[in-house]
């Protein structure tokens, strides 16, 4: 290799064998020729949807193909040599040694039977970088840099004792110990909580400043991977779309498909203003689990006829258990639910039946709300069935006018979910909840697991069926960009508490107390320079303070 | 570790409860059989009145509750009560045969034990390639061999045609560590291919599993060989399987002997229970049974301890 060039992807293919039972094996094409190149000490960012193929690119500067992907064809240069053609033994010298991985949940990364100080320093030992003293002072060191609390002793914890972002920085330290040239970064902060995504943001981001090192960071999310890379690269379906400076593809991307990436979030939609007489009034709500665990503490939220309440908050903050009350699958130890003006039973076991067809809900993994041996039609006619006793010619009928309203077309009926994509299948679970012809519906996290283009056209949905049913949700989510697009009015939790309750206009406008502040100032924004300037005015008010 | 000492004595306590509704089975069990040990004692020479003085005589005309509790009671200060056949110390006699069986119980361990967890390891490293495919077929070929087969094959030809071992397991207590290991061999060797194959398949499963984690790829991202993958990242999270697949076959290894016992004429708890069985002697099977359960339950026990223990959530609590 001539050039100075220290990391090139040339042409790169990657491919698999699907073996599925009962069929001969199928070759599948994961990524169509991709190039690319990295100098020293830059950060490249691999930006698309699920099944764009860029984990499987950042792995390939491992050499490695996750289960049964393939390297096919191209070269990676790395240091002046084509890594792809070495020898397991050459492998081995050069994984943790020159190129190292940071994986998206460190906390499945982690192994657990393993204090973190042995994980971190492994690799530096195994390629005989440092002595064991020397190669713990530098693990120290890092954990400083990345700021671990207590940086001389966590590494002698075990990683089910330290928390998500903490393990996240760890791995993070785990991969800049032995010095590596390249670090990849695969979605490391899509697993955490918004508050916690900036912190371990800003200590990534600081950490490959102050070491010098290359990174591949890899994301589904713009805004973050504007924060930290110095060139994006766009990609769709194993095919490279846009490749320039970040500031280039931000602000002036070239691409239609990039452009639809970066206006992601375009719902506008109008606020309503409660009625009168709120449909659902749930009253001073305390529940729990067992005996002396209280997840929910004295929260009082109205839900409007055709509106929506959002619930936001960071995971084990309770909203999740706000729906299990509703539901009347966790009854609460004190409070009252108040539906339509009377009160409700607590438990879902004594419920009448048009309460229970009344409530409806929608969960976050549509892929295990169904029953894989059912097909779409058994699924969405179910309720169809128990609710309303209809049978036959007329039950068909009434599962195609479901698939309509979801815009799926109507022979979509004969098929199993395993046949679907992701945002069918919720699709599928949102005719389900509808076929009930509810009057509130519970969306649980509905959009998370969906990517960002996938979730803006199920929200879109969502809004247009409230507009024409009539129907209420209460939308449970930790993200507030999907709060902003669709909202009424807002419940923002922590803690088990309500720590700001309101329209939506009123809880996005200040002042705001204090959690809210933190949580809607640590929502990526697609700005150049938004991290610094978020940890610029924290710093000074802390100092402030 | 609080919390790693109230499990474990939980367990334990758990066991101990265990140990004592086994014993009323046995007992029960016992008494509900056909026929009493006066019968067989007299057999063909019974008449009612011969039967009526030797059961006063054997004190089998007592109430069951009060022959349980004397039984119990005796079982507590190391009295396991006399044969009736032969009017001989029950724990005297088992205190030999005891010894015997779990000397050749723990010769079979230290062979199988550590080839079982090698086999399962080299199955791993190699998988679907030969290597794994032998090792599976060869030790499913010695598991589905009665082990009575396995027996003789292993006396015909390491007995009687290269005569690299004695063909009849006689030990006595005089005997030399080094002669008493010659002695046992072959029964060991016996026992040790009939457990190796459950061990080693459990060994290859419960490893496999783990090796689908993630941190095995980041320990394979780092750039270690793939036998120190498995050794360090893979078996400390398989040991709870393993170790409870372990303690069973050697739970078997203890109780299950009667047949290895009996070809290669072994003075073992075994043989003195079948023997037993067959003179209708209630207290040496009640003896037996209850020895047999405690060592089962004392195994198990031990292997629920283990993998308390192995499990860095509960050694070290957040």
């Amino acid at each position: 290799m001539a050039d100075d060039k220290f990391l090139d992807f040339r042409n790169l293919k990657i491919g698999a064998t699907l073996r599925e039972p009962g069929q001969p094996p199928q070759d599948i094409t994961i990524v169509h020729g991709v190039s690319a190149t990295l100098d020293k000490g830059k950060v490249l960012g691999l930006i698309g949807e699920s099944g764009a193929g860029k984990s499987t690119i950042g792995l390939a500067s491992l050499a490695y193909g996750r289960g049964g992907v393939e390297i096919t064809g191209g070269e990676v240069f790395l240091n002046g040599r084509d890594i792809l053609k070495l020898d397991r033994p050459r492998l081995n010298g050069f994984r943790g040694q020159e190129v190292c991985y940071v994986s998206q949940s460190a906390a499945a990364g982690f192994n657990p039977a393993h204090r973190l100080i042995d994980q971190v320093i492994e690799a530096t030992l195994e390629h005989g970088l440092m002595s064991k003293s020397e190669a713990e002072e530098r693990a120290r060191y890092l954990f400083q840099a990345l700021s671990l609390p207590d940086p001389d002793t966590i590494g002698e914890r075990y990683p089910h004792q330290v928390s998500g972002g903490q393990l996240q920085r760890a791995m993070t330290a785990m991969a800049l110990c032995p010095k590596p040239d390249l670090i990849v970064f695969d979605e490391p902060t899509t697993a955490l909580d918004v508050t916690t995504q900036i912190d371990v943001l800003a200590a990534i981001k600081h950490a490959i400043s102050v070491t010098g090192v290359a990174a591949i960071y890899i994301t589904h999310d713009l805004a973050v991977v504007a924060q930290v890379a110095d060139e994006i690269m766009v990609l769709r379906n194993g095919e490279m779309v846009e490749h320039g400076p970040t500031k280039q593809i931000i602000e002036a991307p070239q691409e239609e498909y990039t452009r639809a990436l970066v206006s992601v979030r375009s719902i506008v939609h109008p606020e309503k203003q409660p009625t009168d007489t709120p449909l659902i009034s749930m009253e001073n709500i305390v529940a729990g689990y067992g005996n002396d665990i209280t997840v929910l503490n004295d929260v009082s939220v109205d839900l409007y006829a055709g509106q929506t309440l959002a619930v936001v908050g960071e995971s084990g903050s309770g909203k999740s258990t706000l729906a299990r009350v509703l539901t009347g699958l966790l009854p609460p130890r004190s409070g009252q639910i108040t539906f339509e003006g009377r009160p409700l039973t607590p438990a879902q076991a004594d419920r009448p039946l048009d309460d229970l067809r009344d409530i409806q809900m929608i969960y976050q993994m549509a892929d295990t709300a169904m029953n894989p041996r059912q097909t779409i039609g058994t699924i969405i006619g179910r309720p169809i069935e128990f609710y309303f006793g209809i049978k036959g010619r007329k039950l068909k009928d009434r599962v195609a006018e479901m698939l309509e309203k979801i815009e799926l077309p109507a022979d979509m009926a004969s098929r199993y979910p395993a046949e679907l994509s992701g945002g069918q299948k919720q699709r599928v679970c949102i005719a389900r909840a509808l076929a009930a012809d509810p009057k509130v519906i519970i969306c649980d996290e509905v959009t998370s697991a969906l990517d960002p283009l996938v979730a803006d056209g199920i929200l879109k949905l969502l809004l247009d069926l409230q507009e024409r049913e009539n129907v209420a949700y209460m939308f449970i989510t930790h993200d507030l960009a999907t709060v902003k697009a669709i909202a009424d009015s807002i419940a923002v939790m922590y803690l088990g508490k309500l720590a700001r309750y309101g329209t939506k206009e009123k809880v996005l406008s200040p002042p705001f107390d204090d959690y809210t502040d933190l949580l809607l100032s640590s929502v990526p924004e697609m700005q150049l320079g938004w991290l610094e300037g978020v940890m610029e005015s924290r710093k000074m008010e802390s100092a402030g303070n | 570790m609080s919390l790693v000492l109230k499990l474990i004595a939980q367990r334990v306590s758990l066991g101990i409860l265990l140990l004592f509704a086994v014993s009323i089975l046995i007992f029960v069990g016992t008494q509900i059989l056909p026929g009493d040990v006066a019968e067989s004692i007299l057999g063909q020479s019974a008449t009612p009145e011969n039967l009526a003085n030797l059961r006063e005589e054997l004190g089998l005309n007592e109430p069951a509750l009060s022959r349980y509790f004397s039984w119990l009671g005796g079982i507590f200060v190391g009295d396991l009560g006399t044969a009736l056949t032969s009017g001989t110390n029950i724990s005297e006699a088992i205190g030999a045969r005891l010894g015997n069986t779990l000397f050749l119980a723990m010769v079979a361990a230290f062979i199988s034990v550590p080839i079982a967890i090698l086999l399962g390891l080299l199955a791993v490293r190699y998988k679907d390639r030969w290597p794994d495919k032998l090792i599976s077929a060869t030790t499913l070929a010695s598991i589905s061999l009665p082990e009575f087969f396995i027996g003789y094959l292993l006396i015909l030809f390491f007995g009687v045609k290269l005569g690299w071992f004695p063909t009849v397991a006689t030990v006595f207590p005089e005997m030399t560590l080094g002669a008493r290991l010659n002695a046992v061999m072959l029964p060991a060797l016996t026992l040790t291919l009939v457990v190796l194959a459950h061990m080693m398949r459990m060994t290859r499963a419960a490893i496999l599993n783990v090796m689908q984690s993630a941190y095995i790829e980041t320990a394979e991202l780092k750039g270690l060989s793939s036998f120190k993958i498995i050794w360090k990242h893979a078996l400390p999270n398989a040991i709870s399987p393993v170790v409870n697949v372990v303690m069973l076959n050697l739970a078997y290894l203890i109780v299950g002997v009667v047949v290895v016992e009996v070809i290669f004429v072994y003075p073992g708890m075994g043989q003195y229970l079948v023997d037993h069985v067959s003179k209708r002697d209630v207290p040496v099977v009640q003896a037996c049974g209850l020895v047999f359960a405690a060592i089962y339950i004392g195994l198990n026990m031990l292997a629920d301890i283990l993998s308390i223990l192995s499990n860095p959530r509960l050694r070290h609590p957040k």
